[in-house]
């Protein structure tokens, strides 16, 4: 136990800010309304769902619950059920074999919901493209709020990509509720 | 030294392995397999190719790792067959494979009753017909083929109390999509049966869509996590084919590449076992070292996973002195934290108790199911292609080869964490004595056709990688193979009498590849 908090006072707090929010990345605009953001932006459930990837978006999304990236001093978890989940973060193309689990997945997820594509296969389908057995970007099988790109994106880039799908875009919104 | 299988007209492989390539006949196929079963040889690879422009029929092709390297043999059918002798029953690893091989090509692996021994699909669901089989040359990728029927078969257990845990293909976690099914009685597991594919995008397709160049981005992709064996292996077996030798530098680069990758997963491996055994410090410090990793690959090469560093010919990187140094003192500075943090695992009871005699793969089951990689070494099989064949520059760099008899969970641990070591030494030794030398030698222009073979020791497991270079500079066949086809069902042994609760801990103690065997 010693040995354990040495270590941690050692090392001490190396989480960094947060990425700004980079407006560019939204794909649907207006998609909830400013009140329901301003909720959602204070306690996200998030609920990953791998549709096909490489997996090289996976250890980025893992990458992003390093103690440098202060995912839950920002409210934002993930959850184990799509069913608590407030945003959906999705990889990879679709598989022609995930197509089905994804569109459950998302039916699954109460309204009302976002979803965030990441990497390049996420945003269009990437080097797999689409074929006999891939769908291809995500926004072929559901609605995407926010695509991120990159071959994987960085957690920061995925950070962003989240924190813009909650953002109501420097819009003030009143309070009383 | 040609392979001792008896008989056959090998003909060598060119290239930086070991290897020998002989066509077979039906009878010489599972002769084949039967010499290499007695000569303690292993299935590295099996997958059937369309080849009826050439000879009219279909091939189906296998790698056999034998003590003096790969032997690849070939059977070629005649015209209108589509059957081939089942070889499941001397090398259990080759069920799937098989199956693979039937649901892209259409060619069935039969026993003597002319049934083949399991007809269930393994990597078609429901996405296109069981009467279609993409990897055919005149199937027509960009039509969009009606679905086709996807009621798979479990094998049931029965008796007073049995019940099954349905899980996936959604997993509850940051985790690749598959789905597993248990059977349980109380808390104890009865029997895991897989079910994978659901990754399954059509990687070996798109490959003979794109020139031989354009393969490396996406072998690179095939499993993110191996990126760099990935690569390596494409680049191995387009080299051997064209007849290019990459320069010292740029190996020995590649084996730089290949070390740092080894080390962040095995990092990350480390954090998440603490976590699953609710050491959530353990994540916390495991994590924060491999992004200290990942940002120095992202700072000196350009890429936090390293993709595309490794290119057909040599390298798209370099380290300079002042980056040799700052490797070198990252390399000293992870040693110390790493025997700090290995002093508090090996130390915690908590975290010991959940390890030990827990998913326990024994050696003789390891070797039974063909296990290959960090868990077989776990599991007392001391296998490592850097040590043997030992390819180039590993030949001159030595490797030791880290092995544990007792095949647990701890065992995983207790191999990751030596590896870890024993891969920043070989850092070391690669950061200060780098050769002077190009970093990529031109690849002639390939027009005619041409086989190669990769062979590399990622750090999962050896990913092999077989190409077939057409006309005009084109991939005519790429089978990318991952250490993953040989090591999921030896999951579903390792868990077996567990309990429930420690499922998620022996799975993570494996970290298979989903996308990697799903292609």
């Amino acid at each position: 136990m010693q040995k354990i908090l040495l270590q941690i006072a050692r090392v001490g707090t190396i989480s960094e800010p947060a990425p700004a929010v980079d407006e560019s990345l939204r794909q649907i605009a207006g998609r909830l309304n400013d009140h329901v953001l301003r909720f959602l932006g204070r306690a996200l459930a998030i609920r990953h769902v791998d549709a096909g990837s490489c997996n090289g978006c996976e250890l980025e999304i893992h990458a992003g619950n390093s103690p440098y990236y202060n995912l839950e001093g920002l409210g934002i978890k993930f959850v184990a059920s799509p069913r608590h989940a407030d945003l959906l973060l999705v990889t990879g193309p679709v598989s022609r074999n995930m197509a089905e689990a994804l569109r459950r997945t998302y039916d699954a997820t109460p309204d009302p919901k976002l979803v965030v594509a990441i990497g390049d296969c996420g945003c269009t389908g990437g080097i797999f493209g689409e074929s006999y057995a891939s769908c291809g970007r995500v926004a072929n099988v559901i609605p995407v709020d926010v695509a991120v790109p990159g071959c994987p994106p960085s957690p920061a880039a995925i950070l962003q990509g989240i924190l813009t799908a909650v953002s109501t875009g420097g819009r003030s919104v009143a309070r009383g509720w | 030294m040609k392979p001792s299988l008896a008989g056959l007209p090998f003909a060598p492989i060119a290239g930086a392995v070991p290897a020998w390539r002989a066509p077979v006949d039906e009878r010489a196929w599972r002769a084949a397999f039967e010499q290499a079963k007695l000569a303690g040889g292993r299935l590295g690879a099996l997958w059937a190719s369309d080849d009826r422009d050439r000879h009219g029929g279909f091939t189906v092709s296998a790698l056999l790792a034998l003590h003096e390297g790969l032997a690849c043999i070939e059977l070629g059918l005649a015209a209108g067959s589509t059957k081939y002798p089942d070889v499941s029953n001397l090398f259990a690893c080759a069920g799937r494979m098989q199956r693979s091989a039937f649901d892209l090509l259409g060619v069935r692996a039969v026993g003597p009753s002319g049934e083949p021994p399991d007809a269930r699909p393994w990597l078609r669901h429901g996405a296109w017909s069981e009467r279609e089989f993409p990897l055919r040359r005149d199937f027509d990728s960009a039509s969009g083929t009606p679905p086709g029927r996807d009621d798979y078969a479990f094998v049931r257990v029965e008796g007073e109390g049995v019940h099954e845990i349905p899980v996936g293909p959604v997993h509850a976690g940051t985790i690749e999509p598959g789905h597993f099914r248990f059977s349980i009685v109380g808390e104890k597991l009865l029997r895991l049966e897989e079910r994978l594919g659901y990754k399954h995008k059509g990687i070996e397709k798109r490959f003979e869509s794109l020139s031989l160049e354009d393969g490396a981005r996406l072998a690179g992709r095939v499993s993110g996590d191996s990126t760099v064996a990935y690569a390596w292996a494409y680049a191995m077996a387009l080299e051997g084919a064209s007849g290019t030798q990459p320069d010292a530098r740029a190996l020995m680069l590649r084996a730089l590449l290949l070390e740092r990758e080894r080390v962040a997963n095995h990092l990350g491996d480390l954090g998440y076992i603490g976590n699953d055994c609710a050491l959530s410090f353990g994540f916390a410090q495991f994590w924060r070292l491999k992004e200290d990793v990942l940002r120095a690959n992202e700072r000196h090469f350009g890429h936090r996973y390293l993709m595309d560093r490794i290119i057909p010919g040599g390298v798209a990187c370099d380290v300079d002195a002042a980056a040799a140094q700052a490797l070198t003192d990252d390399a000293i500075r992870l040693k110390e934290e790493l025997r700090t943090l290995r002093r508090i695992y090996y130390d915690h009871t908590g975290l010991q108790d959940r390890c030990i005699t827990t998913g326990r793969l024994a050696p003789a089951t390891a070797a039974r199911l063909g296990v290959v990689g960090l868990a077989a070494r776990a599991s007392g099989h001391a296998m490592d292609a850097r040590a043997y064949p030992g390819f180039a520059p590993y030949d001159v760099l030595k490797p030791k080869v880290i092995s544990h008899r007792n095949g647990d969970v701890a065992a995983r641990v207790v191999v990751r964490f030596e590896e870890a070591f024993e891969s920043l030494r070989l850092q070391r030794m690669i950061l200060k004595n780098l050769p002077a030398g190009a970093l990529r030698v031109p690849l002639p222009a390939m027009d005619d056709p041409a086989f190669g073979i990769g062979w590399v020791e990622g750090w999962r497991g050896e990913v092999l990688v077989a190409l077939e270079c057409g006309r005009d500079g084109c991939v005519r066949r790429c089978h990318p193979h991952d250490p993953s086809w040989q090591n999921w069902p030896a999951l579903e042994h390792a868990v077996i009498g567990n309990i429930v609760p420690d499922f998620p801990l022996i799975n993570k103690s494996f970290n298979l590849s989903y996308a990697g065997a799903d292609l």
